[in-house]
């Protein structure tokens, strides 16, 4: 098992070398002048359908899914929790059923007064 | 025919000899880093050529047919066009972020298929917390993405990576937990194990509801249409990729068409079989399905018009959500009453009545939002 764990662990690194290779092999292309290079400040503007831009990018702006973040945690963790009970729900038994309902049922209050409060209202 | 064969051969050595790790199992890794990749750029070929000739199918269109017989190779004429293109870094990005984000989208693209099996135990390895794995690493093309709209310094490249983000945590869940339910049934988060417990019966006649929620929980998670806000063009011109060119942008197209068919394969090894099915070798058993349920998807792109950002939301949050608790509670919950292996079609009608009656009874009980919306 361990094994498979280190022949995963070294496919990644192949994959994150493939991915840079693909990066990379224009840029080299560029040096071999296969690929043209003419930058000019028209090109390198921020494009905006044709109009310039105005002020910058990185600023704060009202988006509407903090909640959203909020719950997708507290459901995440939900979801963490499941797995291990799921692949051994046969052994465990009514008692493992039963606690796990406890727990989802926790989870479900929650999310029942987040809908009531209208936090998932796009609003 | 070959080369699986040799790869079952290796498998069977490493499974047998502890795994000394210089000699046999070596050459496993290699023949699978190899097959798996070439398997994902083919793939990608031959999903991308579906695409385009089956949407323009759908819009009474030709599509691409002049290179090659049928237009096959229009893929790597279109991969060759645009390796030559000039690349355009613009001056206000974080040049960076902006050159490493595609990386960050493709390669979690080509890891997934570490755990895929090809034939029984034909993969590069048998983790045993395989579907784990899947859902780990194909969180992490969302960080790229956002990484991408981020730093290319553009307000509407900003929005598409924010509304990816919103989406993509929205889906999770239902997706997720969908899952679960096979895990349930199957009793393993191996892929290998879950093919092997659909010899008799493939789970999409035992998990109708849990197919569902992947179905449309994928198609939101990979950003295709009827979901895809994040590249909204009449209003986003082209979401995070907009100051994208070359190479760079080619990535990004692979990358989105690459988890198109990393969803298509995990929904065919965990709902139609994978490899198990008689008559042909198991491996074009797999490849048949992923390009049917890519096929399926296709056809969902071509009927069905694309949702507003609200009503995507409240989808994720007050239908699917829901469906899904109830799929994974009445999983186990038949789980538990033990049902017998031959009375396995009985349960398959069972959950087929129920979901027809959830998703008619959900669909009354709240309201997507229509008409126009205060912003």
């Amino acid at each position: 098992m361990l094994a498979d764990f280190g022949f995963v662990g070294l496919f990644i690194i192949v994959a994150i070398a493939f991915s840079a290779l693909l990066i990379i092999l224009p840029v080299v292309f560029r040096y071999l002048k296969i690929v043209p290079y003419n930058p000019n400040p028209i090109k390198n503007a921020t494009f905006e359908c044709g109009m310039e831009t105005i002020g910058r990018t990185w600023v704060q702006f009202n988006f509407r899914y903090y909640f959203y973040a909020l719950i997708f945690l507290a459901l995440d963790v939900l979801a963490v929790f499941l797995y291990p009970w799921a692949v051994e729900l046969r052994q465990l038994g009514t008692s493992g059923f039963l606690g796990a309902l406890v727990f989802i049922i926790v989870i479900v209050v929650g999310y029942l007064y987040a809908w009531q409060k209208k936090v998932l209202e796009w609003k | 025919m070959v080369i699986p064969n040799i790869a079952v051969d290796a498998v069977r050595h490493l499974g047998a000899v502890a795994p000394d790790w210089p000699g046999h199992p070596w050459w496993h890794w290699v023949v699978f880093t190899l097959i798996n990749i070439v398997f994902i750029l083919v793939m990608i070929i031959g999903v991308i050529y579906i695409e385009r000739r089956a949407i323009a199918w759908f819009a009474a269109r030709t599509g691409p047919n002049r290179t090659g017989p049928f237009g096959l190779l229009q893929a790597i004429a279109d991969a060759i066009k645009i390796l030559l293109k000039e690349f355009i870094t613009p001056m206000n990005a974080d040049k960076i972020v902006f050159w490493i984000a595609p990386a960050v989208v493709f390669a979690p693209v080509i890891m997934i298929f570490a755990v895929v099996p090809f034939m029984n135990g034909a993969m590069l390895a048998d983790l045993n917390i395989g579907i784990l794995f899947v859902v780990a690493i194909s969180s992490i093309s969302t960080v790229g993405v956002f990484m991408a709209g981020w730093s290319s310094s553009n307000k509407y490249s900003m929005i598409g990576a924010m509304r990816l983000v919103a989406s993509v945590i929205s889906y999770e869940i239902p997706v997720v937990l969908a899952l679960a339910g096979v895990v349930l049934i199957a009793g393993s988060l191996s892929l290998n194990d879950i093919v092997l417990a659909q010899q008799t019966v493939p789970f999409i006649l035992v998990q109708p509801l849990g197919f569902f929620l992947l179905f449309v929980g994928g198609c939101a998670e990979i950003n295709r249409s009827p979901f895809d806000l994040m590249e909204a063009d009449s209003e986003l011109v082209a979401g995070f990729h907009t100051e994208y060119s070359g190479m760079k942008f080619a990535m990004y197209y692979l990358g989105e068409y690459g988890e198109a068919v990393v969803m298509a394969t995990i929904i065919s090894t965990l709902f139609l079989g994978g490899w198990q099915w008689p008559f042909l070798p198991g491996w074009l058993w797999l490849i048949l399905k992923i390009f049917l349920v890519f096929f399926t998807m296709v056809w969902t792109r071509a009927t069905l018009p694309r949702v507003r950002i609200d009503q995507l939301m409240a989808v994720a949050w007050k239908f699917l959500f829901p469906l899904a608790l109830i799929n994974l509670l009445v999983t186990a919950l038949q789980v538990l009453a033990g049902w017998p292996e031959d009375l396995l079609w009985l349960m398959g009608i069972v959950n087929y009545v129920l979901l027809g009656v959830l998703i008619l009874l959900w669909s009354r009980m709240y309201k997507v939002g229509w008409g126009r919306i205060e912003v």
